[in-house]
């Protein structure tokens, strides 16, 4: 359930949401705070649920001490009405089992809302990779057909990559084939309701490994900045703040005792 | 991944399973869907109010029981610290309680005669002034009841003058900071406030990147988010149990804002806090 910060307010039309998936190394969740950051984009609302594993911390993107006293939650919504952009964040897990009420309430509120292109960050397990898989780009899409129209001439250009199907069976039949995200928690569910909804959706992944994912957020965000145009590059290279609270993202100080 | 108390934990970072994961929730068989929903009602939360607040909330116009101020505690040593602080006063009288199951929490039985049972959380009604209500957490409240406990409990209480008030205690390996744990003092207090929260706090304000999580983290969300003022102190401490030092931490509390005209006598406070401490290390202590 939304629920507003202050008082009710409509997205725009045709505006866009980006939000990520709950997959291997948070890579789409890095990648959505380094949006909200650079961008500086202020809080609207919150995504109410009984799915996801209840947290709270003071203000993730505190610039100063008085907005770091801002109490944030596990779902928040963030939105930039003169860009056409809403970004929703996801910081917990979601709880077993509520997966698919979970996936329900957020395909509802994107038709309430009327997004007209929504875009999931995700990432999928490298190791998993077939010999193909293994040279060029580490980045997959996936578009739903009711955005395949309209986007699949600007996908061209770029030269991405759909994410290849693989066999049901392998070395049997391979003329059935699925689609298989390994570590992408709920994109694949998620883009298949999407599909069936006739929403225009799309997914961004990346390959990677669990483990220091801070460059895999930053390099993903640069191919769908390469799409979307979210920040113009200076002199080619984008600049993408990170947020305060990634400090310590391995922990405390050491004792000094040990050295 | 160990603790510094040694338990071992799922690793927080592992987002998703090594594997895929097979949700196809549409071919659940028949008797897959009997089970979970036998153990949905299984895993239900239950707040029971006695007779007299019953009626209270029944009488009432919105059926919401008028209150001004909750104070919950979630652990042993926050408990411990509201039974030796302020309920050794006297003045409290048992109003309800909640009760649920789960892995951890398995004593679910809803006692008739209203006192605490071992496993649950209970409900204190202050004799002197009957809007202000008292929970004592002493049990484990999985994920998914998470939310439910907050819409139960909070369903059933009027808002517009609603304050309320979280303890907690937590492990200081817990606690993210650039310098080392080790050269902390503790036992030390952190706070946490809802926007609608406009009263100094006695201690720092919890800091970036450090998040809280469980059943006093599902109650500042929903605080949040409805416009309920509310405030959160966590201690970290090095001492999983229940102890007098991690107990006296909590005292701050008491000096400033809703707390501080429910502190009971001292003599009260060393006498139970005596007794508290002691009933736990005599337990504690199988072969001496």
């Amino acid at each position: 359930m939304f629920v507003p910060v202050g008082s009710e307010q409509d997205f725009p039309s045709d505006s866009t949401l980006l939000l990520p998936a709950i997959s291997v190394g948070n890579v789409g969740q890095l990648a959505i705070d380094l949006i909200i950051s650079t961008l500086n984009i202020p809080k609207v609302g919150y995504f109410y649920t009984d799915c996801l594993v209840p947290m709270v911390g003071n203000n993730p993107y505190e610039t100063n001490e008085e907005n770091a006293k801002e109490l944030c939650t596990n779902a928040e919504v963030y939105a930039l009405p003169s860009q056409k952009l809403a970004v929703l964040q996801l910081r917990s897990l979601v709880i077993k089992k509520k997966s698919k009420s979970f996936r329900q309430a957020l395909v509802s509120w994107i038709k309430r809302c009327a997004f007209a292109r929504v875009i999931l960050l995700s990432s999928c397990h490298a190791y998993h990779r077939d010999d193909k898989q293994l040279f060029g780009t580490p980045f997959r899409y996936l578009v739903t057909p009711a955005l395949q129209k309209s986007v699949a001439d600007v996908l061209r250009e770029l030269e991405w990559k759909e994410m290849e199907k693989v066999s049901s069976y392998p070395e049997l039949n391979d003329n059935e084939k699925k689609l298989f995200i390994p570590g992408g928690g709920f994109t694949k569910a998620f883009y298949n309701d999407c599909c069936l909804e006739d929403l225009q959706m799309a997914v961004v992944l990346k390959f990677c490994s669990e483990g220091d994912n801070v460059p895999d957020a930053f390099s993903l965000l640069n191919q769908v900045n390469e799409w979307l145009h979210l920040v113009e590059p200076t002199n080619g290279d984008v600049k993408w703040k990170s947020p305060r609270s990634w400090r310590l993202l391995f922990g405390s100080g050491l004792p000094p005792a040990i050295f | 991944m160990a603790t510094f108390f040694g338990e071992v934990q799922s690793v927080f970072s592992r987002a998703v399973d090594e594997e895929e994961e097979d949700e196809d929730d549409d071919e659940e068989e028949e008797e897959d869907r009997e089970i979970i929903a036998e153990l949905e009602r299984k895993r239900e939360v239950r707040v029971t109010w006695n007779p007299e607040l019953t009626a209270a909330i029944e009488s009432s116009p919105g059926k919401r029981l008028p209150c001004s101020s909750v104070i919950l505690s979630v652990g042993d040593n926050a408990t411990g610290f509201v039974s030796s602080y302020i309920l050794s006063s006297g003045s409290w009288e048992v109003a309800g309680s909640v009760t649920l199951w789960n892995e951890r929490c398995r004593d679910c039985n809803v006692r008739k005669d209203f006192l605490p049972a071992p496993s649950s959380c209970t409900f204190y009604r202050s004799i002197t002034d009957p809007t202000v209500l008292l929970c004592q957490c002493n049990c484990h409240v999985a994920e998914d009841q998470l939310f439910q406990w907050c819409e139960k409990v909070f369903g059933s209480l009027e808002k517009s003058s609603l304050k309320v008030t979280v303890l907690s205690t937590c492990p200081v390996s817990e606690y993210k900071t650039p310098e080392s744990t080790y050269s902390l003092p503790v036992p030390f207090l952190k706070a946490l406030r809802t926007s609608e929260y406009r009263e100094e706090v006695p201690c720092p304000l919890l800091e970036q990147p450090n998040i809280v999580d469980g059943l006093p983290a599902a109650v500042l969300s929903h605080c949040q988010v409805l416009g309920i003022p509310a405030v959160f102190y966590q201690c970290y401490t090095d001492i999983s149990k229940l102890d007098s030092v991690t107990i006296k931490a909590f005292r701050p509390l008491l000096s400033s804002g809703s707390l501080s005209r429910l502190a009971a006598d001292s003599a009260n406070i060393q006498e139970t806090l005596r007794k508290t401490v002691k009933l736990n290390e005599i337990q504690s202590n199988l072969y001496i």
